[in-house]
């Protein structure tokens, strides 16, 4: 028996959810009274999959090879699910990020293994197997039972802090026969923005609503982002307007996050939008409206004009870092 | 080609969630159901490309698992422009047993495109759509945020960690969509209100599945603490409550 972590990387390092997915999986592995072992498809050196062994991985296994180097969720469905027969893994967890989104529902077909997404909380019980689950975009929480014997879990990104342990893993380069027939998705081209904080990696995120009145006025937003080191982000009615692009736009329909560190500035805070946000450890409402529902979401709160209060942030900001 | 778009019917979001007694399930006293979210953009999208004869889309039909209750969703579906629809006639216990029951539909029907919500906004699972495409052995495309018919082949934009994208792929598929597939979702006009009432509607006993989870309570979210005000003159004091107390920068 064992507990499978399969740890994504992104151009050969692995990043901050990584290690939050390998040290959840070390925990879940002392309650089965099991060993976790660590999944990593894709080209990456010896160096950064021995990271994965400080969190409490014992084994790594490492994958690659030609046909791996586009998401084909069908050929990583197989990779992942040959290695967890391999390994006799009972619990294999995953991100629910997009990747974990499109690989978890195929390996519990494959597998038939029940799944738990977008799990917060460290199983509850593991007789019957229960895991804590986000419902109703926040506004609830489920126990769910997984009754097969094989669990997947995605795990809600930072939900689990990291734990470091004595590092004595094992690096196993496998070998998986992927059959080139199955290859069907192309990738005709790419476009990818570089050298920004992006929104679900960021530790904190400034974001913009109607309250900013003009699309001109996030130069001080964006500059209290910079001056945090936080992404930028912003409401629904914002991207529509075409304001801001629409891979800013965080809520329901948007992108679901959860930083630190939340501050809305000028965002009423209707259901829709804390769908999105209501994971952020912090929210901090800047509002000129005392009654708008975001303060009730918040703990710290301005009440007060944005563009007012914005350049004497970025000031305060300034001076705290010197 | 035929496209198929699977729909949930969720509680309205802006719904005051309630849990029966025990806490088992929510209670469905006065909750206005609506479709899913990103079903109804998926739904959208789907008519916008038969709208185009050029992208040769001969029919599109909508799939739904729920009771006999559940029908006015998909009178609703079929109100903005579907053209057919099946209804499995089962509870959803659980995402496994509602895609058993969508693929067992798909391989007796044959459709080219099967179009899935990334998740519904009830239970969160984001899960439908990669396991019908799993239990039919097909290609499935997750975070889709644009689909487009190209001299017959479908080329879809998929989003990646900071950027996007383009992919093809071989029908039969399923496209798991989410933002920006389309903007605004397609409201019905009396006109295909009135014909929604005629077009046909499928429906067919489900297939023995056994459900692989079970919910067994729901709980609240812990209450947020209440909001701490700084002064709107003195930001400043906001800075040092987020280093010093919150400790987040």
């Amino acid at each position: 028996m064992s507990v499978l972590v399969y740890t994504e990387n992104w151009d050969g390092k692995f990043k901050k959810i990584s290690f939050e997915l390998v040290s959840y999986a070390s925990e879940v592995a002392k309650m089965l009274n099991t060993t976790v072992t660590a999944l990593s498809i894709g080209k990456i050196d010896e160096t950064e999959l021995k990271k994965l062994g400080n969190y409490g991985s014992q084994k790594i296994i490492s994958v690659f090879n030609d046909l791996v180097e586009t998401l084909d969720n069908q050929v990583y469905t197989n990779i992942i699910s040959e290695v967890s027969i391999r390994e006799k893994a009972s619990v294999i967890i995953i991100s629910n990020n997009n990747t974990g989104k499109a690989l978890a529902p195929r390996l519990s077909v494959r597998l038939k293994a029940g799944v738990g997404s977008c799990v917060s909380k460290l199983p509850l019980n593991i007789n019957p197997f229960t895991v804590y689950k986000k419902t109703y975009s926040g506004n609830a929480f489920a126990h769910l039972v997984i009754k097969s014997d094989v669990r997947i879990i995605t795990l809600a990104q930072n939900s689990f802090n990291l734990i470091e342990t004595e590092n004595n893993a094992v690096i196993e380069k496998a070998d998986v026969t992927v059959n080139s027939s199955f290859v069907k998705t192309k990738v005709t081209d790419v476009k990818k923005q570089t050298g920004k904080i992006l929104l679900t990696d960021a530790d904190i995120v400034v974001s913009g609503g109607r309250g900013m009145k003009s699309p001109d006025n996030w130069t001080h937003l964006v500059e209290l982002a910079e001056a945090l080191g936080a992404a930028t982000a912003c409401s629904r009615p914002v991207s529509d307007e075409g304001w801001r692009p629409h891979e800013e736009h965080t809520g329901q329909t948007g992108k679901i996050i959860a930083p630190n560190l939340y501050i809305a500035v000028g965002i009423s805070g209707a259901t829709q939008h804390l769908a999105g946000v209501s994971g952020s450890k912090y929210i901090v409402a800047i509002n000129s409206d005392k009654d708008a529902p975001i303060f009730e979401a918040a703990q710290y709160g301005i009440v007060g004009d944005a563009l007012k209060v914005l350049p004497k942030l970025v000031s305060a900001v300034k001076e705290m870092k010197k | 080609m035929k496209i198929l778009v699977c729909l949930s019917n969720v509680p309205d979001t802006t719904t005051k969630i309630k849990f029966s007694e025990g806490s088992s399930s929510i209670d469905t006293t006065g909750i206005q159901w609506v479709i899913n979210p990103w079903d109804e953009l998926s739904l959208t999208r789907a008519l916008e490309l038969k709208d185009d004869p050029a992208n040769g889309i001969k029919s599109v039909t909508v799939a739904h698992v729920g009771p006999v209750s559940s029908e006015p969703t998909i009178r609703k579906a079929l109100a903005i422009g579907a053209d057919d629809a099946v209804r499995i006639n089962a509870e959803s216990p659980d995402a496994y047993y509602v895609a058993a029951q969508l693929a067992e539909v798909i391989k007796k029907e044959q459709f080219d495109i099967i179009l899935c919500g990334i998740e519904s906004s009830d239970y969160n699972g984001s899960m439908v759509g990669g396991m019908i495409s799993e239990f039919l052995e097909i290609p499935s495309i997750s975070a889709v945020s644009g689909i487009k018919i190209e001299s017959g082949n479908p080329v879809i934009t998929r989003e990646i960690d900071g950027g996007k994208e383009i992919v093809t792929v071989p029908v039969p598929f399923v496209a798991i969509v989410q933002k920006g597939i389309s903007k605004e979702p397609r409201i019905a006009a009396m006109r295909g209100i009135m014909l929604a009432r005629t077009k046909p509607v499928k429906v067919f006993e489900p297939v023995t599945v056994e459900p692989l989870t079970q919910i067994v309570v729901f709980e609240k979210p812990a209450p947020r603490s209440a909001c701490r005000y700084v002064d709107a003159e003195n930001p400043a004091q906001l800075i040092d409550l987020l280093q010093n107390e919150a400790k987040v920068i």
